[in-house]
């Protein structure tokens, strides 16, 4: 099986972008890879994430790299292949949505319809679909409104619509669920898992809310200043970030220093000195005994208590320096860069230690070197 | 003869400004340039190109006139010219600016759907920027009656066929018949500040399309 199968979608992309009045030169580098389900492009904005769907979809043309997507070659730049966007068949939905204005919500989708390059383009067959689509994203109601006279969240659920009628190979979504509220959120979410099911096609998904990269990535690639930052399955990334930028990227706050005392690959084990006291984890390779460094830890792994909760248990006394009521309950910052949230009954039981013992399961230790 | 030359210019001039707000092409400058020049260059000089490009002696006006059986020069059609030459480079400047406000995101929009440049253009860009050129065509058919130099140079002054209004105003001025004048100024203003109106009506209308969508 070469590399070309194993994804559908694989694009290296470089691109250098001139210095503009407010930022220096700005160059885009990453190798995508993506399998089919939903990969999500996660980083802050300006790091390069629209361009590389505007690359791929073949707005930008890269100054070098190769896009390919099933065994289609997209572009080439060794082999100067630029296919041109309306032959892509790449689903983009835009920032905006871009919702045709003067068209209303059938005239958008049956536009959608008469110029998609699928096999059936008949004008039967795509009245069908249009209805089919229009019925299923319940959007048969407000066929004759224009985009202005609609919702954010109906809007979103038309320009998904839109899209899918041109029956793409590749899905693209650009930050599908900005200004929308939790709920609808949430609405667009279970909608987009239903296209994904009916759909077996690769979807690239640009985002900076880490909860929604958390509830819809299979892949996650990180991008910073148009770098990748590391590429993977959800949970290996999330599991493993290969950085203390990575980390903190993730909301992974919990950085401790520490320093590897004891590693065992025989048995998988590992010590840390953290603070004054020792942390058992898994064996990290690729690090020796006496590494310094930073030992991260998932917050809702952590549990805190007033006393040592007993003598097996792989737990470090910890210094309270602030608290602060949250939604959850009480956030206590401790010593160092880190805090953990403890809910108001047992804050009360453990007000007024000097001392607060925090446990952390072996294997939800993390180090970086 | 202005309504004529109203949409030789928009038909034209929207196809040439498209190609200047959406392609790049070398020479693009120059041709931008070119384009500029009638405005800056007085209208004899204008008058007397027109004259050398399209004179009975011409290459182009000996084919004009072959077709034809009359030649073009010192006719009504030299007249549609002249006006055509005089309004077309406002238009042109002015169309490009209004179909580079078209958001570029509903073209690529209909693009990566599957559609061509062609129907992207006259499905999202045209109708998006309609009534931006209906308010810009209003002031070329303005624009093109009011020419005076460039016209005298090519059509002439003969009454009946060839006199445009700014001409004959001109005419009656010169040969001491201010009643007439009067009445062709007062003519001519009324008719300008209804026209201005309309085309102002035009592109209000268009900013509440786009503040709706």
């Amino acid at each position: 099986m070469s590399a070309a199968e194993e994804h559908f979608l694989d694009a290296r992309l470089m691109k250098r972008l001139p210095p503009q009045r407010d930022s220096n030169t700005f160059e885009l580098n990453v190798h995508l890879r993506a399998g089919p389900g939903i990969t999500v492009l996660f980083g802050s904005s300006g790091a390069g994430k629209t361009l590389t769907l505007n690359c791929l979809a073949g707005f930008t043309r890269p100054d070098e790299g190769r896009i390919l997507v099933r065994d289609e070659i997209y572009f080439d730049a060794a082999a100067r292949v630029h296919v041109p966007p309306q032959r892509r068949r790449c689903g983009y939905m835009f920032q905006d949505h871009a919702l045709f204005p003067h068209m209303t919500v059938r005239e958008n989708l049956s536009f959608a319809a008469s110029v998609a390059r699928s096999e059936n383009n008949r004008p039967l067959h795509r009245h069908r679909r249009v209805n089919e689509l229009l019925e299923l994203f319940e959007l048969s109601d407000l066929a004759s409104r224009t985009p202005a006279r609609l919702s954010g969240g109906q809007r979103q659920r038309a320009a998904l619509a839109r899209v899918l009628l041109g029956e793409p190979r590749l899905l693209l979504l650009d930050e599908p669920t900005r200004g929308l509220d939790a709920r609808l959120r949430s609405a667009f979410y279970d909608v987009l898992q239903k296209t994904r099911e009916r759909l077996d096609i690769p979807a690239v998904l640009v985002t900076h809310d880490l909860e929604e990269c958390f509830e819809l990535a299979d892949f996650v690639c990180l991008i910073e200043g148009g770098r990748m930052l590391q590429a993977g399955s959800r949970e290996s990334v999330f599991a493993k970030p290969a950085s203390l930028e990575v980390a903190r990227m993730l909301g992974m706050y919990n950085i401790l220093p520490a320093e590897i005392t004891t590693l065992d690959p025989g048995q998988n084990t590992s010590r840390l000195a953290v603070f004054d006291g020792f942390l058992e984890g898994p064996y990290f390779p690729a690090h020796l005994i006496g590494d310094r460094g930073s030992l991260c830890v998932r917050e809702y792994e952590m549990k805190v208590s007033a006393s040592k909760p007993g003598p097996a248990t792989n737990a470090v006394a910890v210094r309270p320096v602030k608290t602060t009521p949250v939604a959850a309950g009480i956030r206590i910052e401790f010593d160092g860069e880190f805090c953990a949230t403890v809910s108001e009954s047992d804050w009360q039981a453990m007000r007024g230690s000097e001392r607060l013992w925090v446990e952390v399961p072996r294997a939800a230790v993390h180090f970086i070197g | 003869m202005a309504a004529l030359a109203t949409i030789i210019v928009v038909t034209l001039g929207t196809l040439g400004a498209y190609l200047l707000s959406h392609k790049n092409f070398p020479g693009k400058h120059l041709v931008d340039s070119l384009i500029t020049l009638p405005l800056v260059l007085p209208p004899t000089v204008l008058g007397y190109y027109l004259l050398v490009v399209i004179g009975r002696a011409s290459p182009f006006g000996q084919i004009y006139e072959r077709i034809t059986g009359s030649p073009l020069v010192f006719t009504w059609q030299a007249a549609v010219v002249a006006a055509v030459l005089h309004s077309a480079p406002i238009y042109i400047k002015a169309a490009r600016a209004v179909l580079e406000a078209v958001d570029y995101r509903f073209e690529w929009a209909a693009q990566s759907l599957g559609a061509s440049e062609w129907r992207t253009f006259w499905r999202v860009t045209l109708p998006l920027a309609r009534r931006g050129l209906s308010s810009l065509a209003t002031l070329t058919f303005a624009r093109s009656l009011g020419d005076f130099g460039v016209t005298i140079m090519v059509a002439g002054n003969i009454p009946g066929r060839t006199q445009t209004l700014s001409v004959a105003i001109y005419d009656a001025v010169e040969s001491g018949n201010g009643h007439v004048a009067r009445v062709l100024v007062a003519v001519v203003s009324i008719g300008a500040l209804l026209l201005l109106w309309a085309a102002g009506y035009f592109s209000r209308g268009s900013r509440l399309a786009t503040s709706a969508g």
